[in-house]
């Protein structure tokens, strides 16, 4: 049977809820509207006002909430629109939720899991489509997850909400409309791990989120012309799973780093870092990274698909990197 | 690419004397080969076969690359002593280059081609390195393949394919570009100039000298020549090379190397020589087990050597095994010289010339024929009492030149 993105990502929903007990889901239309992306839609009448509850158009306060929530013992969902409003509640996510077990002792924990929607590439301009998954990686206290594919849409959610502290979860927007079979055999997945989405032998695409399908689309192309790209997806941008990274590399020996974040100070800086520090010894050519340009992402869409790495650029990147270019 | 001298980064191959398929024996010439400092007959270091040449007649490579295989799959002869470890036996093919184990880094082409890349003179790329990626470096060392010897790739940088095409057909590699026009002098200037300014750079000299009254010794040079056809007559630098040869092997201090790998004492005497060429330049290459020779052997391995430098025909080993050195001015009416180590060697030994001056002798003021003796000597491994101490002994064997 043919599922999309959003369906998965509200069958994870629903398997939270009807689950766990002390799940509920809270956030901006998330009841009566369905959601601004429609993941919540139909929800309300499942499962009632108490447990998909709407809330005020303030993302401090009801990620505070979330959070006293989860300190309380419930299993709160949390959905902000984007994680360009995420960031009104950066003081509740890094001072708060991050921190909390940290600061007493282990004795607390905030097990509440934030979603949202991130990334560019339906016009929906400079104020709703970025992609600050990067920012979130670096704060240690989180977990920071990145579906790709169906089968992450679906299952990541139930493994988050067993998690004993904070997960965020980034669902690209240009994903909730991507179709496809959802593999019967998968029924969980882990929070650990980077997965092998493509085998080759000439090069590494590391990406995850939408960068992953075309980093996919390119490899097909370059397949054509006789490169092997393998493409790496991170799933868990925080922690990084430098075995894979090291295992990748060894077989490759070159790296490309494809993020939709901006380049400067970003994830792709990391991935590069760590790769060089992991297995220097290994590289048989500079690592590359492709990233959006440093502008905030423009309206039209000629320049939004201009501002994001495409499979045109992914390929044209990889083929530099393989001495082709 | 045998390394002929520690001065030496590139060879070119001149003349094979062997061929694929000869038995080669240890101490055969087998390949001549042109350096900065003239041409030098190479000899094999081991009992063999050539299985093949690798490098053709008038290539030009760095020093460790493989310009040849030989399989040595026969015993070694009856005392065959090497401080080096032994080949394999049982027919595995032994580069016969002793290959430092690193590659050498730094040739004229490679620089081209940093600066190609838009490295300029004070550029990110030092204009001597060579440009290859992490693991091309290390399938390199894994291969025996010296990275000067291969082509470079993609922007200028050496990547592991490169490195593993070079490895599969070694004999037509050749460096990218071609070696800039070859100035002999210039070369031997500039081979002069790398030797020496690593010597001082790396070396902490210290300096002793002291006058020696030779009087006595150069009598009994005279009465010693009388008797001798001209061709046989024995010169004053053979007693001086005899007296600091035997002084030498007994300062295990001062007689050896230090390289990168430390410090090696040397039980024999290879006495570098050092000797001026025609139109320029200056060469040492090693009278080997000099320590053992008498004043009569001396002389005549001098004459050799002398002959050598100036027509060519020198063997690789006399230009690599030197011990200490020997230098004398004093036909040029120098008095005293404080000369340069060496690089690697311990020590190195200065005369100037034999003047008559007035000197005490028997308790009064005499006409005597005095030298002034020097030595230069790293202080690394030896100090200033035992280069005394060794000064003290070569004027001791100075004034016994009969003693066997």
């Amino acid at each position: 049977m043919t599922v999309s993105y959003r369906e998965c990502c509200k069958l994870a929903l629903r398997q939270c809820l009807d689950q766990e007990p002390r799940a509920f889901l809270m956030g901006e239309d998330v009841a009566a509207y369905g959601g601004c992306y429609a993941v919540s839609k139909g929800l309300l009448d499942l499962y009632g006002p108490e447990r998909i509850r709407d809330t005020p158009l303030s993302e401090s306060a009801f990620v505070g909430v979330g959070i006293g929530a989860a300190m309380g013992g419930m299993r709160p969902i949390v959905e902000v629109m984007t994680c360009n409003f995420s960031l009104l509640a950066l003081d509740q996510i890094i001072n708060n939720a991050a921190t909390l077990r940290h600061m007493s002792g282990g004795q607390l924990g905030a097990p509440v899991v934030i979603r949202m929607a991130t990334g560019a590439g339906r016009q929906l301009a400079a104020q709703h489509s970025h992609s600050f998954e990067g920012w979130y990686a670096h704060i240690p206290g989180l977990r920071i997850l990145a579906p790709a594919t169906l089968e992450d849409a679906r299952f990541m959610l139930p493994a988050a909400l067993r998690e004993q502290d904070p997960v965020m979860i980034f669902e690209h927007i240009f994903l909730y409309n991507q179709e496809g079979e959802l593999d019967a055999k998968v029924t969980a997945v882990d929070l650990e791990r980077a997965a092998v989405r493509r085998r080759g032998a000439h090069l590494s695409i590391l990406t995850y989120g939408a960068g992953v399908q075309k980093s996919l689309t390119a490899a097909e192309a370059l397949a054509a012309e006789g490169l092997d790209v393998e493409v790496i997806d991170l799933r868990v941008l925080r922690p990084l799973d430098d075995a894979a990274l090291i295992d990748t590399v060894k077989r490759t020996h070159r790296v490309l780093v494809v993020d939709e974040g901006w380049r400067s100070g970003g994830l792709s800086a990391e991935l590069v870092t760590r790769v060089c520090e992991l297995c220097f010894d290994e590289l048989d050519a500079p690592p590359a990274r492709l990233c959006t340009a440093e502008v905030p992402i423009p309206y039209p869409k000629h320049l939004e698909d201009a501002a994001l790495p495409q499979p045109a650029t992914i390929a044209a990147a990889a083929r530099r990197v393989c001495g082709r270019g | 690419m045998p390394s002929l001298g520690a001065d030496m980064e590139r060879g070119r191959i001149v003349r094979w004397r062997v061929k694929q398929g000869d038995a080669v024996h240890r101490g055969q010439v087998i390949v001549e080969i042109e350096t900065d400092k003239g041409l030098i007959d190479v000899e094999c270091f081991h009992e063999g076969k050539v299985l093949e040449l690798l490098a053709n007649e008038g290539a030009e490579l760095a020093v460790g690359a493989v310009i040849a295989r030989l399989d040595v799959a026969g015993p070694l002869p009856e005392g065959t002593h090497d401080a080096r470890p032994l080949p394999r036996i049982g027919g595995a093919p032994t580069d016969i280059a002793e290959a430092p184990a690193t590659p050498r880094l730094g040739s004229p082409s490679l620089g081209e081609r940093s600066r190609a890349m838009g490295g300029d003179k004070e550029g990110a790329f030092p204009g001597d390195r060579i440009l290859a990626s992490p693991l091309a470096k290390r399938r390199a060392a894994e291969l025996g393949v010296d990275l000067a010897t291969v082509p470079a790739g993609h922007e200028g940088r050496i990547a592991a394919e490169d490195v593993e095409r070079a490895a599969r057909a070694p004999a037509t590699t050749q460096p990218s570009t071609p070696p800039p026009p070859r100035d002999a002098k210039e070369a031997m200037r500039r081979a002069v100039a790398a030797a020496m300014a690593r010597s001082k750079r790396e070396i902490p000299h210290y300096y002793l000298w002291q006058a020696v009254d030779v009087t006595d010794a150069l009598g009994w040079l005279v009465r010693h020549n009388e008797a001798r056809p001209v061709t046989e007559r024995v010169l004053f630098a053979a007693v001086l090379a005899r007296a600091v040869a035997r002084a030498a092997a007994a300062a295990p201090d001062l007689n050896g190397t230090y390289d990168e790998q430390g410090v090696h004492a040397s039980a024999a005497v290879h006495l570098g020589f050092a000797t001026a060429q025609r139109g320029g330049g200056l060469i040492a290459p090693a009278i080997l087990d000099a320590h053992t020779l008498d004043i009569d052997a001396m002389m005549r391995a001098i004459g050799d050597l002398v002959q050598r430098v100036r027509s060519g025909g020198l063997r690789g080993r006399e230009m690599s095994a030197g011990t200490i050195t020997l230098t004398s001015l004093g036909d040029h009416g120098v008095d005293g010289l404080l000369p340069v180590i060496q690089w690697p060697q311990l020590a190195i030994v200065g005369a100037g010339r034999v003047a008559e001056r007035p000197w005490m002798h028997g308790g009064a003021v005499t006409p005597r024929s005095v030298l002034t003796l020097s030595l230069a000597a790293d202080h690394r491994t030896s100090d200033g009492h035992g280069g005394a101490r060794f000064l003290q002994a070569v004027e001791r064997h100075l004034l016994h030149p009969e003693a066997p």
